[in-house]
């Protein structure tokens, strides 16, 4: 075993573990917090994929920003385990067979794809995830679908300031 | 044994250069205490602590002996386990901050190259913002954890204000990656170096001003310390925290002061940059020696002037924090921005 594929069946394990403990915990917050440690170790893939800038935007973005919003509105509705509302058992057994059936047909999809069999993942080669190469692919090559796609965030920007303001 | 092909002395090396730089930076911001409260007494007038030892040198170490003396609190009703969590968090995210930071050259030593810096990753400013966006968790944490309203009030309040300064903070070293290029710290260091170049502070002037006032607000220092205002909200988010939990939270607050003044001497004043000398006509060793005490001073010179602000400046009002940082600091860095890109362009031609 190398060092890379240590450190990716580390990182996995770390991984699926966070997520299962996300579903398992009774208090908000934690599930919260392992969700962290779930980004934390999909970043760890990233830069095994040689995507540094997508590991640390992943970082900034969903574990730095996006969960603290999370926290804040954990805090400040004041959710912990005793108000938490349990559900009816048929409900959890609902969730469980349609969330069943979304991974059959994602398994299905990645086993029916036609240029993924026999190939490897790139394990600390191909550029492509550095940033000076990505921002040149992003402004010149997707130039159009980059910049629709901010004009999408403006909007939804828009959009909260709009709901967010006094009369 | 192929097992592990690896470069073990590699590894040593970082490890040795690792705890070279904690222990340091640990050791600057024990005596940085100290400073802030000889600065105080300097500023008001008053000899300041001078009992512990020549001058009052011991002080620091008497202060941590009486952290560590004193019993340790956990309240009843708070969380327990995100209780020690908090300190924790808060005191590795000020101390992450240092891997990126290029303190010199390389030292030639027992035939090897060694860099003066732990990792010379190429998006070292992003993973800046990753730790200082971590170091939230501390204080948001620690706060809730406490199950008590002041902390966390204050620790919203801490919330709150680090993520509004990080967007200016943000926007403000955009026009610095223009200039340079590049988002690897040591990179940024190397061009300020050159023969005939200037430090960025030349070509961004305002940019510096803006970052210099979010770092003093994301290390919630004076005038920006809300989280901590003792008339609305007791002691702050540290408020349950007795012992050494306490003393982590203080600490950190050193600690992330010492980083930030690093980052702003490398990134605007030339980092370990001796001014009028060329470094190369030097020994590699002796430069490299000599950087690390240039740094060193740009390190202490902007540590004055975070406490010197501190004695000098009252707090803000909460609405002002919030104006300041929306409304002023980042349309000023988003024209910075602009203006910074216009010459670019007009110098391309």
């Amino acid at each position: 075993m190398s060092v890379t594929e240590i450190l990716f069946f580390f990182l996995s394990a770390l991984a699926v573990f966070s997520a299962v403990m996300v579903l398992v915990s009774k208090s908000p917050v934690h599930s919260v917090l392992w969700l962290i440690a779930v980004f934390f170790a999909i970043s760890g893939h990233y830069v095994l994929l040689n995507a540094q800038f997508l590991a640390i935007v992943n970082l900034i973005v969903y574990a730095g920003a996006i969960m603290v919003l999370f926290l804040f509105v954990i805090m400040l509705m004041n959710l912990n385990a005793e108000t938490e509302p349990q559900k009816h058992m048929w409900m959890k057994l609902a969730g469980v067979i349609s969330g069943g059936c979304l991974l059959i047909i994602l398994v299905s999809m990645v086993r029916q794809a036609v240029d993924l069999p026999g190939k490897t993942a790139l394990m600390k080669e191909g550029n492509i995830g550095l940033i000076g190469n990505l921002g040149k692919a992003l402004f010149s090559d997707y130039v159009v679908p980059f910049e629709i796609t901010s004009v999408l965030f403006l909007s939804a920007m828009v959009g909260a300031v709009v709901i967010g303001k006094k009369e | 044994m192929t097992l592990l092909a690896f470069d073990w002395i590699l590894l040593i090396e970082k490890l040795v250069l690792i705890a070279i730089i904690v222990f340091a930076s640990l050791g600057i911001a024990l005596y940085t205490t100290f400073a802030e409260r000889k600065v105080a007494a300097v500023l008001q007038d008053r000899p300041g602590p001078n009992r512990a030892g020549p001058f009052g040198l011991f002080q620091p170490f008497a202060d941590g002996l009486k952290l560590i003396m004193k019993e340790e609190i956990i309240p009843n009703s708070s969380n327990k386990v995100l209780f020690v969590l908090g300190p924790i968090l808060a005191m590795t995210a000020a101390l992450m901050t240092c891997a990126v930071i290029p303190w010199s050259s390389h030292l030639e030593m027992f035939g090897r190259s060694i860099d003066l810096q732990v990792a010379d990753i190429n998006i070292g400013i992003l993973y800046i913002f990753g730790v200082v966006s971590m170091g939230v968790y501390g204080i948001m944490i620690g706060g809730w954890a406490s199950n008590n309203k002041f902390s966390l009030m204050a620790a919203l309040r801490g919330a709150s204000q680090a993520i509004s300064y990080e967007l200016a903070m943000g926007l403000s070293l955009i026009a610095v990656l223009m200039i340079s290029g590049s988002l690897s710290l040591k990179t940024i260091v190397d061009q300020q170096m050159a023969p005939g170049a200037h430090w960025n502070i030349v070509y961004q002037p305002l940019g510096f001003l803006i970052f210099f006032i979010c770092a003093m607000a994301e290390c919630n220092r004076t005038p920006f310390d809300l989280p901590e205002a003792e008339n609305e909200l007791n002691f702050g988010y540290h408020q349950e925290y007795s012992s050494m939990k306490l003393g982590f939270y203080l600490f950190a607050e050193y600690v992330n002061m010492i980083m930030s003044s690093a980052i702003m001497a490398s990134i605007f004043f030339g980092g370990y940059d001796i001014p009028f000398l060329d470094e190369s006509t030097l020994a590699p060793n002796v430069a490299a020696l000599l950087g690390v005490l240039a740094l060193l001073t740009k390190i202490v010179i902007f540590i004055f002037i975070f406490m010197w602000i501190r004695w000098t400046i009252p707090r803000f009002r909460y609405d002002q924090l919030m104006n300041l940082g929306w409304k002023t600091l980042i349309p000023l860095a988003l024209f910075n921005m602009l203006v910074t890109g216009a010459v670019i362009l007009w110098r391309q031609g």
